[in-house]
């Protein structure tokens, strides 16, 4: 079965956990003892309809504050498809846990409150799904029960996104307007007979019909060593495997390949997943290769073919989310995380802040401030081995942490 | 070919680099065995993830007394088949030190007491990763979990602050005396876990299945009647009912549910259809409901 992977946006109140509540509800998800938990707990806040945002808000500060504060992750299938639904917090604090939930969705669901329109949350969600270039976004405009359904309200949304829509880096994003409201269920699961003048689909029958588009294999093949095995037992006394992941493309044996930093060339002799031998190890498989010769491989090396080589460089330029209440300073030294792969950083320079309501860049500027978007060139105690973020989401990504907290504080999309 | 077309493949290939992560970047991982389906799925991952290697991490389980003794030969047997090295820490010896108290009466469970044997160990064994079957699907708060969770020197978990998780980058950087929780089926559900039993064909403890056992009613629940674990009143009727198990936990708050299925196929078919939640288990078919009627009229409540 198909798997679709949706991260929702949009600001605080916008009706995200409540319109992942109606999909649970009118999809026939929810358990009988959950629902019964939700009419419960409606019933004594006095509600005279059900919070279905309490399907969602698990931790006890977010059902006292009524308000998402982490991503939570909501699984339920049709019988076309599995979905893995982040629900995010909408508040402008929480953003990382927003950029976390949308890291490995194929689609987004942005919300838009309908008598609020756009609004400077709109902007940077949308902002930050550009930048992880999600291939398909859609703007479910929310609250149409609180607007009498109206279609000057819903055009007056659109185009002012539309302007927004115009000034996108990645311009092959597809983007799909729906009016919705989630507390009443209208176009949620079920075309409502409330907005005629809309022609286009319910939500999910928009969703149903998405191709499980494989954002995370575009590119070309790149096999990082997570781990090597050596049983040394008597049976496999020789045995030298390469444990990893594929990314980007399928690995065959036979493929000649070389393996980096070293350099040295080699061909894939056998392809192992658990006991069984396979001719080709598809992407995103988690197998073990062994190789011709007898080369010294070791955890963080990565296996390419020939003719195939990423950038080999000890410094790069990147996008920058940063997370952090620390500020990120031209000269601060991190840890970068890139894929497994660990190194020292420094800070070379900030080339530019980004604004994300797509006003231009900042110059200048002398240090990021939690949530800042910006261009940043970083320098390496060693070289890593990488692609453009746009050519290969894996291999064009990495995570910057604090050497001090060891916290996770940034995020960065190699340019 | 080796495809990753289906759910189930790309679950199985996530988790599998999850373990080999744990490997990788920890000193001292310990694979948390409970006995349970997800904590046997999970032994099935490592084995899969290092093979032809030996599992490079121990198991540990933290016996609360209270288990089913069919999970305890189950364990025994696996831990012997698959050359596998085990650890058992005892609730009951955190109660003879007393560090803990043992509660009583009706409610009484080992459940909450399981967490200082567990931190003791932790200590003992210097662990500094803690592999756990914990799902996302199960409960609201797990819904917010990551897959490396960082526990401080106490074992909290700052659920306010964690770290973001982004791609499939996995930050195990900790300092000295913290631990990280791992959790490699966080999305899995539990008709995912059921589903790759049956096509890995992996065995499972007897009392998954449905058996004939003596139990009894209490708020709507099936309480196992065969062992002393259970504190029953002397009203509550001892009962002969065709039930199984969704979950194996401590006797004491493990509930059965009223089932035929006496296969995987049929446990997976029985999931699949179900209106309950696997931590919700209470009696949801008219059999039950009119067997606890049936009670209520002869007076027992
Ligand atoms: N009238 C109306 N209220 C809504 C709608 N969707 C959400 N709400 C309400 O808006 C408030 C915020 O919703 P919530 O789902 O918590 O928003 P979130 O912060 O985006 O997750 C709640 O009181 C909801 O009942 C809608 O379509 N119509
Ligand atoms: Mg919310």
């Amino acid at each position: 079965m198909e798997v679709l992977k949706i991260a929702t946006a949009g600001s605080v109140d916008d009706g995200k956990s409540t319109l992942i509540g109606r999909i649970l509800y009118d999809t026939k998800s929810l358990t009988t003892d959950k629902l019964e938990a939700i009419e419960k707990t409606s019933k004594q806040r006095g509600y005279d309809y059900l919070d279905f945002s309490l399907a969602t808000d698990g931790l006890v500060a977010e059902r006292e504050q009524g308000i998402t504060i982490d991503v939570a992750h909501i699984y339920f299938s049709t019988k076309k498809k599995s979905y893995i639904i982040a629900d995010t917090p909408g508040h402008v604090e929480y953003t990382r846990n927003m950029v976390t939930g949308a890291s490995t969705s194929q689609a987004s669901i942005i919300l838009i409150d309908a008598r609020k329109g756009v609004i400077e949350q709109t902007n940077r969600h949308f902002f930050i799904n550009n930048l992880l270039r999600i291939k398909d976004v859609v703007v479910a405009i929310n609250k149409m029960d609180l607007v009498d359904y109206s279609e000057e309200v819903y055009n007056k949304i659109k185009a002012d996104f539309s302007e927004l829509m115009s000034k996108r880096d990645y311009q092959d994003q597809k983007i799909t307007f729906i009016p919705v409201s989630a507390l009443k269920g209208d176009n949620v699961v079920n075309k409502t007979d409330k907005m005629p003048w809309y022609k286009g689909e319910a939500l999910l029958e928009h969703l149903e019909q998405l191709d499980k588009a494989d954002i995370f294999n575009v590119g070309t093949p790149r096999f990082p060593v997570q781990y090597v095995i050596r049983p040394k037992t008597e049976e496999f006394h020789d045995y030298r495997g390469y444990a990893g992941k594929v990314y980007g493309g399928d690995l065959s044996v036979g493929d000649d390949i070389i393996v980096l930093p070293s350099k040295t060339r080699s061909k894939i002799k056998d392809i192992y997943f658990y006991d069984e031998k396979y001719e080709t190890a598809s992407r995103r498989s988690s197998v073990t290769i062994t190789l011709e010769n007898d080369i010294n491989v070791s955890r963080g090396d990565m296996i390419v073919k020939e003719g195939d080589l990423p950038t080999i460089d000890k410094q790069f330029t990147a996008n920058v989310c940063w997370m952090d209440t620390n500020e990120l300073t031209p000269g601060g030294k991190y840890v970068v995380q890139h894929g497994i792969n660990k190194v020292l950083a420094k800070v070379e320079r900030i080339n530019h802040k980004i604004n994300p309501d797509y006003s231009g860049f900042e110059k200048g500027v002398t240090g990021l401030a939690i949530n800042d978007i910006a261009s940043v060139t970083f320098k390496l105690n060693k070289p890593i081995f990488y692609d453009q973020f746009k050519n290969h989401r894996t291999n064009g990504s990495f995570i910057i942490i604090d050497t001090q907290s060891n916290n996770t504080v940034g995020a960065g999309f190699i340019q | 070919m080796k495809k990753d077309t289906s759910h189930i493949n790309s679950l199985e290939n996530e988790a599998i680099y999850i373990m080999r992560e744990v490997a990788a970047q920890f000193e001292k991982p310990v694979l948390l065995f409970s006995g349970g389906k997800d904590s046997i799925t999970l032994v099935r991952l490592a084995v899969k993830a290092f093979y032809p290697a030996k599992v490079p991490f121990p198991l540990m389980h933290i016996d609360t007394g209270h288990n089913f003794p069919e999970t305890i030969e189950f364990r025994d047997r696996l831990v012997k088949e698959l050359g596998l090295e085990l650890i058992v820490r005892n609730v009951q010896d955190s109660i003879d030190e007393g560090k803990v108290k043992e509660e009583s009466g009706r409610y009484a469970s080992r459940n909450m007491l399981q967490t200082t044997t567990l931190l003791d160990a932790i200590e003992e064994f210097k662990f500094d990763a803690c592999i756990g079957g914990a799902r996302r699907d199960e409960e609201k708060a797990r819904a917010k979990e990551r897959i490396f969770s960082v526990r401080d020197d106490f074992g909290q978990w700052d659920e306010k602050n964690q770290r973001p998780e982004l791609f499939d980058m996995l930050n195990g950087e900790i300092e000295h005396g913290q631990n990280v929780r791992v959790f490699p089926i966080s999305n899995w559900t539990e008709l995912d876990v059921w589903s790759y039993i049956e096509k890995e064909n992996i065995e499972i403890p007897s009392i998954y299945f449905a058996h004939k056992r003596k139990v009894f009613l209490r708020d709507g629940m099936i309480w196992s009647a065969d062992d002393e674990v259970v504190y029953r009143d002397d009203h509550e009727e001892v009962i002969e009912e065709m039930v199984r198990f969704r979950t194996v936990g401590d006797m004491s708050c493990t509930a059965a549910v009223l089932s035929e299925a006496s296969t995987i196929d049929k446990v997976v078919e029985e999931i699949r259809d179900s209106t309950i939640s696997e931590r919700g288990a209470r009696i949801d078919d008219k059999r039950s409901e009119a067997a606890m009627e049936k009670r209520k009229q002869q007076g027992y409540f």
